[in-house]
């Protein structure tokens, strides 16, 4: 941030837009909002073209001569392959439903940052260098033409779009932001404007098979590392396998879960979970990342990252895969995979080997949420649980983005949590579900440098949050998201302190009651459970009467 | 340039107007103002509607992108938001039903305020309940114009007719739709107009059309009100006009000109601007496919084979960490 903003002075907003027409307004790139550019070597492993060194402070963004070309032609070749692109590139009637639909306007303020204002900016230049009405007419038929100012408005915007879709539920033709962002992006790429956020992740999962580029053994020792903790505060001792053949299921998560706060204790409640119903699984070091930061640069990348978890599915020979909590992650599993690099007939259709449930929803891409698969459990009464351990948890649930709106898994995580937690309470209706807020920092979006941008993305829901936190006392957000446990922690200390993030695995994690356990007297997070420190006490001063 | 974004399309529908009045008062240029401008508008309207459709439609769908709007279905014992996610054709079907009809997403519609630090989210309906006053209205009147054109008038036009009239107030009765239709517009005008939001996104687009129906409607009530017009020679064009054996009756007045100026001009436009979201909302991938993707393989005609990093390329490349580690190996 240029400068640290407290919440009182981030929340001076002015949500109406000056009267001044939009293309009269200059766009200035302000620090705090925009994100490093991608290195060049980051573009080059991945045989994406023009990487350089650039600045979007600077005059010269180092474009190629033929700029234009390349990206007028990009456009219409979209056009050709996307009808969602042309389509929503003609009929928006600008009703103006989806303007305030948008966290970054909401957080912001900042009237380009309507979806449909966002929208316009790439539709102008279609208006202006596609149609007939916009070639003669210009401005007034709401067109212009591709200039470097324009292309520089074009990508700052777009890197002010996390392709929630919140924009698209409240379209009445389902106009999707998410969808021009995509295509948009696809088109900066073709000159190396990426940023280097999404651009490094990228070239490490090329390469190493995930996004925090961790190499073959490094993966294993981190995931030996959450079994250390786990000796240590639940007692029993696991061996996780990795890239082991025949294993009946290849389970896959994002590299987040691998590597930091607080995504690892979710990770440690995968592990407690396998252990628990004995699953025979297996993790890999190959198709490490079930995160895809290729979805954010071009689809053609999204489609040759995610190639590697049916890859190593057929080598590995497994029946079924199993895939951790992602938001992105879960809308390319869900709309995408499939159609990028399936179907996979090698596999079988997934069937729980604890409950025998047939996944009727995953039978062609054979991959299957992990809540879909606990809340089958939980079901079926398969899981030895003891809730009271987060009793001291009072626990809201934040929709991410993906799950909801391009897939719809509402009730699953739900019904997990409220059986892990007895303290559950739901943020207000208009922000959870289908109609839930973005984190702010999602697709791509969740570096340092644009701090400010993320906590003004951030702002409709941690208010949402805030209002829970204040009315019940809710202390615990819970998510199925690796980017959500990423940022959100920044997000709440900034807007909400004491809350803190926690994956829905985590407090499974911490409900299960494992054979040979010691007794539970910390979380999986080392944390003393108040219960037990009561307890303690209890007995300390017991102790102090009888003496 | 917002006025001229305003003033612009005001004064094109002027014109209009004034070209209306010019060839209403040259009894010669009667022909080509009502039969010609008729046959030009629809024949452009009929062919640009189908280009562009067929333009749409020439794109493929690549991939399975519905907006999930409620439960998937999953699990046999979890209730499944069967219309707003839908997993099967009638469902898709029933979700195209309340969007296309009765406008389901407008309906969720929400307003969101920033009041002293938070942000208040409440229900709003005005923009939901002015659409659909405005597009059934307008539809309703289309159809009380086949009364003008098909001979005998058939039964449901007459229904309709006689519905839509049915409080009689003031002498011709004064249709419902009429006062509706009035009343929506001016608001969605007002709407652009005022509201700081939907002010910022209009661009000239938005008004022509809206000032161009402004007109059509009022002209249309001058002439039923004001300068009455000959309601026989009107029918017997517009039975002419339906047949194909067109002919020119003397006497309708000069504001029938204006009014059909301006609504072969809304034709004429229709395919060639926003006015095509009548065809789009059809075709939107977001809204008119099921969520099936996971259940289903879903083609993606242009797909080409991914070029990545193999397995072996990756085991190559950390061969001897994979063999520290204890990682099995496909080749030692």
């Amino acid at each position: 941030m240029a400068k640290e903003l407290t919440p009182q002075e981030m929340l001076r907003i002015d949500l109406s837009p000056p009267t001044k027409d939009w293309m009269d307004i200059p766009t200035v790139i302000k620090p705090g909002i925009y994100c490093y550019p991608a290195k060049p070597e980051k573009v080059e492993i991945v045989g994406m073209p023009n990487g350089h060194v650039w600045s979007p402070l600077d005059d010269d963004w180092g474009l190629p001569e033929d700029w234009k070309e390349t990206f007028l032609e990009g456009m219409r070749e979209r056009l050709d392959k996307h009808r969602s692109f042309k389509i929503f590139m003609d009929i928006c009637v600008r009703c103006g439903a989806c303007a305030d639909k948008c966290h970054f306007f909401l957080g912001s303020g900042d009237p380009k940052n309507m979806p449909v204002a966002r929208a316009e900016l790439l539709r102008s230049v279609y208006r202006g260098e596609f149609t007939k009405a916009g070639k003669i007419l210009g401005r007034l038929a709401g067109g212009r033409k591709l200039t470097e100012d324009v292309l520089k408005e074009i990508w700052y915007y777009l890197f002010q779009c996390t392709e929630c879709r919140r924009c698209s539920l409240f379209c009445p033709y389902g106009i999707d932001t998410a969808e021009v962002t995509i295509i948009g992006r696809e088109l900066i790429n073709l000159f190396g404007l990426n940023i280097n956020w999404i651009q490094e992740p990228v070239a490490n999962c090329y390469e190493t098979g995930n996004h925090l580029g961790l190499l073959p053994h490094t993966f294993k020792q981190n995931v030996e590392f959450m079994c250390m903790d786990i000796e240590e505060f639940v007692g029993v001792t696991i061996e996780p396998p990795f890239n082991r053949k025949g294993a009946e299921i290849l389970f896959v998560t994002p590299s987040g879960d691998v590597f930091a706060e607080p995504g690892i204790y979710t990770l440690s409640g995968y592990l407690l979970l396998f252990e628990h119903i004995g699953l025979d699984y297996t993790w890999s070091t190959y198709a490490s990342e079930g995160g895809n930061f290729g979805f954010f640069t071009a689809l053609d990348m999204a489609q040759r990252l995610n190639a590697k978890i049916y890859a190593e599915a057929k080598r590995l020979g497994v029946k079924w895969i199993l895939g951790g909590e992602c938001g992105h992650m879960w809308r390319v599993v869900h709309q995408y995979m499939n159609t990028f690099n399936g179907p996979p007939d090698f596999l079988e259709e997934p069937v729980s080997p604890i409950t025998g449930t047939k996944f009727e929803n995953a039978k062609s891409a054979k991959m299957v949420h992990i809540t879909e698969f606990t809340a089958d459990l939980i079901k079926h009464g398969k899981l030895k649980l003891n809730p009271k351990r987060n009793e001291h948890l009072k626990v809201t649930f934040h929709d991410s983005c993906n799950p909801s709106r391009g897939m719809g898994m509402f009730e699953e995580p739900r019904y997990v949590i409220k059986n892990v937690c007895p303290n559950f309470y739901d943020m207000p209706e208009s922000t959870i579900r289908e109609q839930t807020f973005c984190c702010g920092s999602g697709a791509g979006l969740n570096a340092g440098e644009n701090m400010e941008l993320r906590l003004r993305g951030g702002l409709p829901r941690a208010n949402a949050v805030k209002y829970v936190h204040e009315r019940f006392g809710v202390n615990t957000l819970a998510c199925v998201c690796a980017i959500d446990r990423a940022v959100l922690p920044a997000s709440m200390e900034y807007w909400v302190p004491e809350v803190d993030v926690a994956g829905v695995s985590e407090l499974v994690g911490n409900a299960l009651v494992m054979e040979g356990e010691h007794e539970r007297t910390v979380d999986l997070r080392g944390r003393e459970l108040p219960q037990f420190a009561e307890a303690s006490q209890d007995s300390g001063e017991s102790g102090e009467e009888v003496k | 340039m917002i006025a001229q974004r305003i003033i612009f399309p005001l004064g094109v529908v002027l014109g209009i107007v004034v070209l209306g009045l010019v060839a209403g008062s040259v009894p010669a240029l009667h022909g080509l103002f009502s039969v010609g401008l008729i046959y030009v508008a629809f024949a452009v309207f009929f062919f640009g509607f189908i280009a562009k459709v067929v333009n749409w439609a020439k794109s493929p769908v690549p991939f399975r992108i519905p907006t999930t709007a409620g439960q998937e279905f999953s699990l046999p014992w979890i209730k499944w938001s069967k219309i707003d996610n839908p997993s099967t054709t009638g469902g898709v079907i029933l979700r195209m039903f309340f969007e296309v009809c009765l406008f389901r997403s407008l309906f969720r519609n929400m307003r969101t305020d920033l009041r002293s630090g938070w942000l208040i989210h409440s229900p709003t309906k005005w923009l939901w309940l002015l659409a659909l006053g405005f597009h059934y209205s307008f539809l309703i009147i289309a159809i009380r114009h086949l009364r003008l054109f098909v001979q005998p008038v058939p039964g449901f036009v007459e229904l309709l007719d006689k519905v839509d009239g049915m409080f009689q107030i003031g002498i011709p009765p004064i249709y419902l739709t009429d006062i509706l239709i009035l009343l929506c517009v001016t608001g969605l005008l007002l709407r652009r107009l005022f509201l700081p939001k939907v002010r910022f996104i209009s661009l000239a687009a938005d008004y022509f059309p809206l000032f161009l129906i402004l007109g059509i409607v009022i002209s249309g009530l001058l002439m039923r009100f004001v300068f009455r017009v000959d309601i026989t020679a009107v029918k017997a064009l517009a039975n002419g006009i339906a047949s194909f054996h067109p002919v020119v009756p003397e006497g309708i007045g000069a504001i029938f000109f204006v009014h059909v100026a301006l609504v072969c001009t809304l034709i004429a436009y229709f395919p060639f601007s926003k006015l095509m979201h009548m065809g789009g909302v059809f075709m939107s991938p977001t809204r008119n496919l099921a969520n099936t993707t996971r259940m289903a393989y879903h083609e993606n005609p242009w797909r080409k084979p991914p070029k990545f990093h193999s397995y072996e390329e990756y085991e190559d490349m950390y061969r001897d960490y994979m063999k520290e580690a204890g990682l099995p190996l496909e080749r030692e």
